[in-house]
């Protein structure tokens, strides 16, 4: 009976969906308050349903209940109680409902966070996201219902990939999601603000802290699926430019344009038409990933069961959106008005510089991940492109935007003295020169000229930083005011900015030496065999058989010890046969550490005990997840800035002209 | 006018976008079409699957029309598709060989005689060779040369009648009739 | 002599298209140096497996994978070049086996076009900051300037006041 009730809830939420894309759209247009007032109500009656859709599906897996078709395809009895609830999520059906869900708890935060927004604005916001979310509840409805009975009812069911019974992978899609739905809160704000007409620096400083937020998400969840993919599969790469990757990466770089773009608007008042169609295109790009994973159009490593039926309705509904949101700019966009005046040389510049070229690269990679299908449809021939076709793209084109990303935070607003930005930065230039040239000659170790670019790259940043912070202080002396500064308004934004800047530093420093000092080795080892490897000694003492709570495996013991003879540590990597889906799944050993990671996985057994191995040293690797978490801590800290929260509080009395500005009506 | 074409441009772009995916929706990524099609068919020469003293090679597939198909007894497919074969094999419209890719020469005897044989005669192409040379990446998949040994057709994964009635009987009457 | 066949199940021949299992490893074959094991690898990592698509002949587990794995050893120890190795892989199964596409006419959309694509927005950018340098001062008024910087607080001109 519960997977019914679940199926009605979901009926019930598009309802409900339904009613919020059209009654305060309606009622926001023609003036009716009592209309505009039933946003609030409907948003949360959506999210009500679809939590307990949710709770149903959920259900279903702990109950075992393999009347229920999804269930019986990705639910076992024999499933760790963790991987049942994050089988929900495993595939196709249940990870759209997570999706809605998603989107309906945004829609819900904001109509509660943003109590304080013109009633009409609100209404229009949330109207927005309830359009979207029609579109995802009637996917499931009418394609890929996750409540779909099966009978005869099968005794046991498919089981979880076993790619995904994994801590890492269970919380990865809803970090990813997060992201990539809130990107519809930037998007719904910017449709909203185009039907008003009515685009400025409060429309940006209204969108700004919930796009850091759904960037904050973007970025952990990115490096999360990165970080899954080093430790789970077992080759140690964690980024292979596939399909799935390109769709995740898109919209964060679209998304990194847009906060930073929102910011110059919201200081500024420059850049409204184009921050207005980044945040078109930083959703758009979320959406035409779902599309991507989703048709099967491309072939992908992750990507789910593909069906050309579901493609279809998803890209009927990215038309609609898409085409109409553009369609809407089209229409809006030349009347709104330019905003501030600057120089050819100045932080706005700089910034838009960086913009474009955040741009110019989602657009290749946007060209690279769909070439194949463009080069089929053409009749060209098929194509792959892979890894080394980004890589070399992207390392071409990056360098750019760190050199740009140095500049940014020392170049004044308005108008900078191109000679004054040089003489501040001439220091931070020799010591990034000096040091690349230092490490690109063979004084430290082999050296090489990537990783002098990389380090020179990265001390840019860094000093770029420390001249920026030394400004900062230039007039408050004492810790006393230095402490009232981290307290100020706008302070949050600004240690954010360097505290992300740094991640990128250090994300830097991280992919190069990684890419470049790798060492890596395949063996065959009999127990007792040692082998030497960067400067460390492994250690094979044989493998035994262990039992899962779902999988039987081989587990071998090697021990590492360092040039000193001292144990470091004993690495335990597993090959497991799951018993459902028979197939192997290799557990890496890893001893991770700042500098570097040990990293061990088994290979296949030989006989007589021996067993051919892969032995990897890794150094720095550690550091590319350590930058997207310090990127991610900045924009946390963006988001959380005092003067959100102060004008939120304060605005009917510091600002009483804005909420009626926002509010006016087109552009009459 | 110019002013407000500009901002019609990401809509533009967006539609040739929409008209590449919606293409794409009836496009199969993982087909990879074979370069060989329109080329001399790779030369081999493997002992026959029933008489490992005789050989099979290229030359006794020149100077008429041929099927080659590659199957194995580990290919669940190549089951399926036996049947299609066999009608094939009945129209008496063309000679097919076999290529036994990677497989065991009693098992794949034993299929034969359980399930009917439609080859002329089979390669026995036990270390794969033969298949890479052929550009084989799973099986079952079946080739069409002319009389002149010229690749025509290349069909990746089981036939089905459809595909029969379709494209490979006509285009074997066509190729007969070619001199 | 190489042992061609390790022990593995043909997954991926059976399952269609396997996802990412790892796990294979080249201890079977035998390097003189270990720069030509490296240059194998290198060379087997730009090589797309056909079977497990999305997977390198490095990271590959199917049986062509293990296949075409020897067939590129041995024709390295052969002393062919790489450009031998790619010529014979691509005659027999298409550009498709590349993961990095070859710069030939067709190509040139790939190779050239994210450069064209860069001067492209390179010039727009020029174009319209010069724009917005002629446009007569849209600047922010005085009126609005004040009540953006309330509800922004600048934080250089409003510094002490926001407590």
């Amino acid at each position: 009976m519960i997977p019914e009730l679940g199926n009605f809830a979901l009926i019930l939420a598009l309802c409900l969906a339904v009613v919020l894309a059209t009654v305060p759209m309606i009622g926001s247009l023609t003036n009716t308050p009592g209309w505009v007032a039933l946003a609030r109500p409907a948003a949360l009656g959506q999210f009500t349903f679809l939590l307990i859709s949710f709770g149903c599906l959920v259900n279903a897996f702990l109950t075992n209940d393999f009347s229920v078709l999804y269930v019986a395809q990705h639910g076992n009895t024999q499933l760790p109680t963790i991987y049942k609830v994050s089988a929900v999520w495993g595939a196709h059906e249940g990870s759209l409902l997570l999706w809605a869900l998603i989107l309906g708890t945004w829609t819900v935060a904001v109509s509660l966070f943003s109590r304080k927004l013109p009633a009409e604005l609100l209404a229009r916001v949330l109207s927005v996201m309830g359009m979207i979310s029609i579109g995802f509840i009637s996917f499931m409805l009418f394609t890929s219902n996750p409540f779909d009975r099966v009978f005869p009812v099968p005794l046991e069911g498919g089981d979880l990939n076993p790619l995904l019974q994994d801590f890492g992978l269970a919380i990865h899609p809803p970090m990813l999601y997060m992201g990539y739905v809130g990107l519809s809160v930037a998007f719904s704000f910017a449709i909203a603000a185009l039907i008003g007409g009515k685009l400025d620096a409060a429309w940006a400083r209204w969108s700004r802290p919930w796009t850091l937020i759904a960037w904050v998400f973007l970025t952990i969840g990115i490096a999360l699926g990165s970080w899954w993919a080093y430790y789970e599969l077992g080759w140690g790469g964690w980024w292979f430019w596939d399909p799935v990757e390109n769709a995740s990466f898109m919209p964060w770089l679209v998304a990194t344009a847009l906060i930073h773009s929102l910011a110059v608007t919201e200081k500024r008042g420059a850049f409204k038409r184009w921050t207005v169609l980044l945040a078109l295109l930083a959703f758009s790009l979320s959406l035409l990933g779902t599309f991507l994973v989703r048709s099967g159009v491309l072939t992908s490593v992750h990507s789910f069961a593909a069906d050309p039926e579901r493609g279809l309705f998803i890209l009927v509904f990215l038309c609609i959106v898409i085409g109409g949101s553009l369609m809407l700019y089209a229409w809006r966009a030349p009347d709104v008005t330019s905003g501030g005046k600057f120089d050819l040389f100045c932080r706005e510049t700089l910034l838009l510089g960086n913009n474009v070229l955040l741009i110019v690269i989602t657009a290749f990679i946007l060209l690279g991940t769909l070439a194949p299908l463009i080069y089929d449809a053409m009749g060209w021939g098929k194509i792959s492109v892979g890894f080394p076709w980004f890589t070399a793209m992207f390392v071409i084109f990056s360098p750019f935007l760190v050199v740009l990303m140095g500049m940014g935070p020392l170049a004044r607003w308005k108008k900078q003295d191109p000679g004054a930005l040089a003489r501040q930065l001439r220091m931070g230039l020799l010591l990034s020169i000096a040091g690349g040239v230092l490490f690109a000659l063979p004084l430290f170790h082999e050296g090489s000229i990537w990783i002098g670019l990389a380090v020179a790259l990265s001390l840019w940043l860094l000093s770029s930083l420390v001249l920026s912070l030394r400004q900062r202080f230039k007039y408050r002396k004492g810790l006393a005011s230095v402490l009232k500064d981290f307290g100020a308004r706008g302070s949050g934004s600004y240690y954010g900015m360097i505290i992300a800047h740094l991640g990128v530093a250090i994300f830097i420093i991280g992919i190069t030496y990684v890419t470049q000092f790798e060492v890596e080795q395949d063996i065959r080892m009999s127990p007792g065999q040692t082998v030497e490897l960067a400067g460390h000694t492994f250690r094979f003492d044989g493998a035994k058989a262990v039992q899962g709570p779902n999988y039987r495996a081989d587990q071998g013991t090697i021990r590492v010890f360092n040039s000193d003879g001292k144990e470091v540590a004993i690495l335990s990597p597993e090959k497991r046969i799951y018993t459902v889906q028979t197939r192997p799944m290799t557990e890496a050993g890893i001893d991770p550490g700042l500098m570097r990671d040990i990293y061990v996985s088994l290979g296949e057994t030989l006989g007589n005990g021996d067993w051919s191995l892969r032995l990897y040293y890794k150094p720095f690797v550690r550091w590319i997840w350590l930058g997207c978490i310090l990127m991610g801590l900045g924009g946390l800290l963006a988001a959380v800035d005092r003067r959100y929260r102060m004008a939120a509080l304060r605005k009917p009395a510091a600002a009483p002209g804005v909420p009626d500005r926002l509010a006016t009506e087109g552009r009459g | 006018m110019n002013r407000y074409l500009r901002y019609l441009v990401p809509l533009a772009i967006f539609a040739i976008l929409v008209a590449f995916l919606y293409r794409g929706l009836s496009l199969d990524p993982k087909r990879v079409p074979s370069p060989l099609v329109g080329k001399p068919m790779p030369a081999f020469s493997l002992p026959r699957l029933q008489d490992p003293e005789a050989t099979l090679g290229d030359t006794d597939l020149k100077g008429k029309v041929s099927v080659l198909n590659i199957w194995a007894t580990w290919c669940v497919s190549c089951r399926a598709e036996h049947e299609v074969l066999l009608q094939l094999a009945q129209t008496g419209a063309v000679d097919i060989y076999g290529l036994n890719y990677k497989d065991e020469r009693d098992k794949a005897k034993q299929w034969l005689v359980q399930l009917g044989d439609p080859y002329v005669a089979n390669a026995f192409d036990a270390d794969g060779r033969a298949g890479i040379d052929w550009g084989v990446y799973g099986a079952p998949e079946t080739f069409i040369m002319d009389k002149q040994g010229i690749v025509r057709h290349k069909h990746i994964g089981p036939l089905s009648v459809d595909a029969l009635n379709t494209t490979i009987l006509p285009l074997i009457a066509e190729l007969q009739a070619t001199p | 002599m190489i042992n061609r066949f390790i022990s593995i199940l043909a997954l991926c021949l059976l399952l269609g298209t396997g996802a990412a299992q790892a796990g294979v490893t080249l201890e079977a074959f035998k390097f003189k140096t270990e720069a030509e094991e490296q240059h194998f690898k290198d060379l087997i990592e730009e090589l797309r497996c056909l079977v497990c698509q999305n997977q390198s002949l490095l990271d590959s587990d199917a049986e062509l994978a293990h296949d075409l794995r020897a067939e590129v050893y041995d024709m390295i120890q052969l002393g062919k070049t790489d450009e031998d190795i790619i010529d014979f892989l691509v005659a027999r199964y298409g550009d498709f086996v590349l993961y990095k596409p070859p710069v030939k006419p067709s190509t040139y959309l790939l190779w050239f076009g994210p450069f064209v694509l860069l001067i492209i927005a390179g010039l727009l950018l020029l174009r319209s900051i010069r724009r917005q340098q002629k446009v007569p001062a849209s600047e922010i008024s005085a009126e609005e300037r004040e009540r953006l910087d309330a509800i922004l607080g600048n934080t250089t001109s409003s510094q002490g006041k926001d407590q």
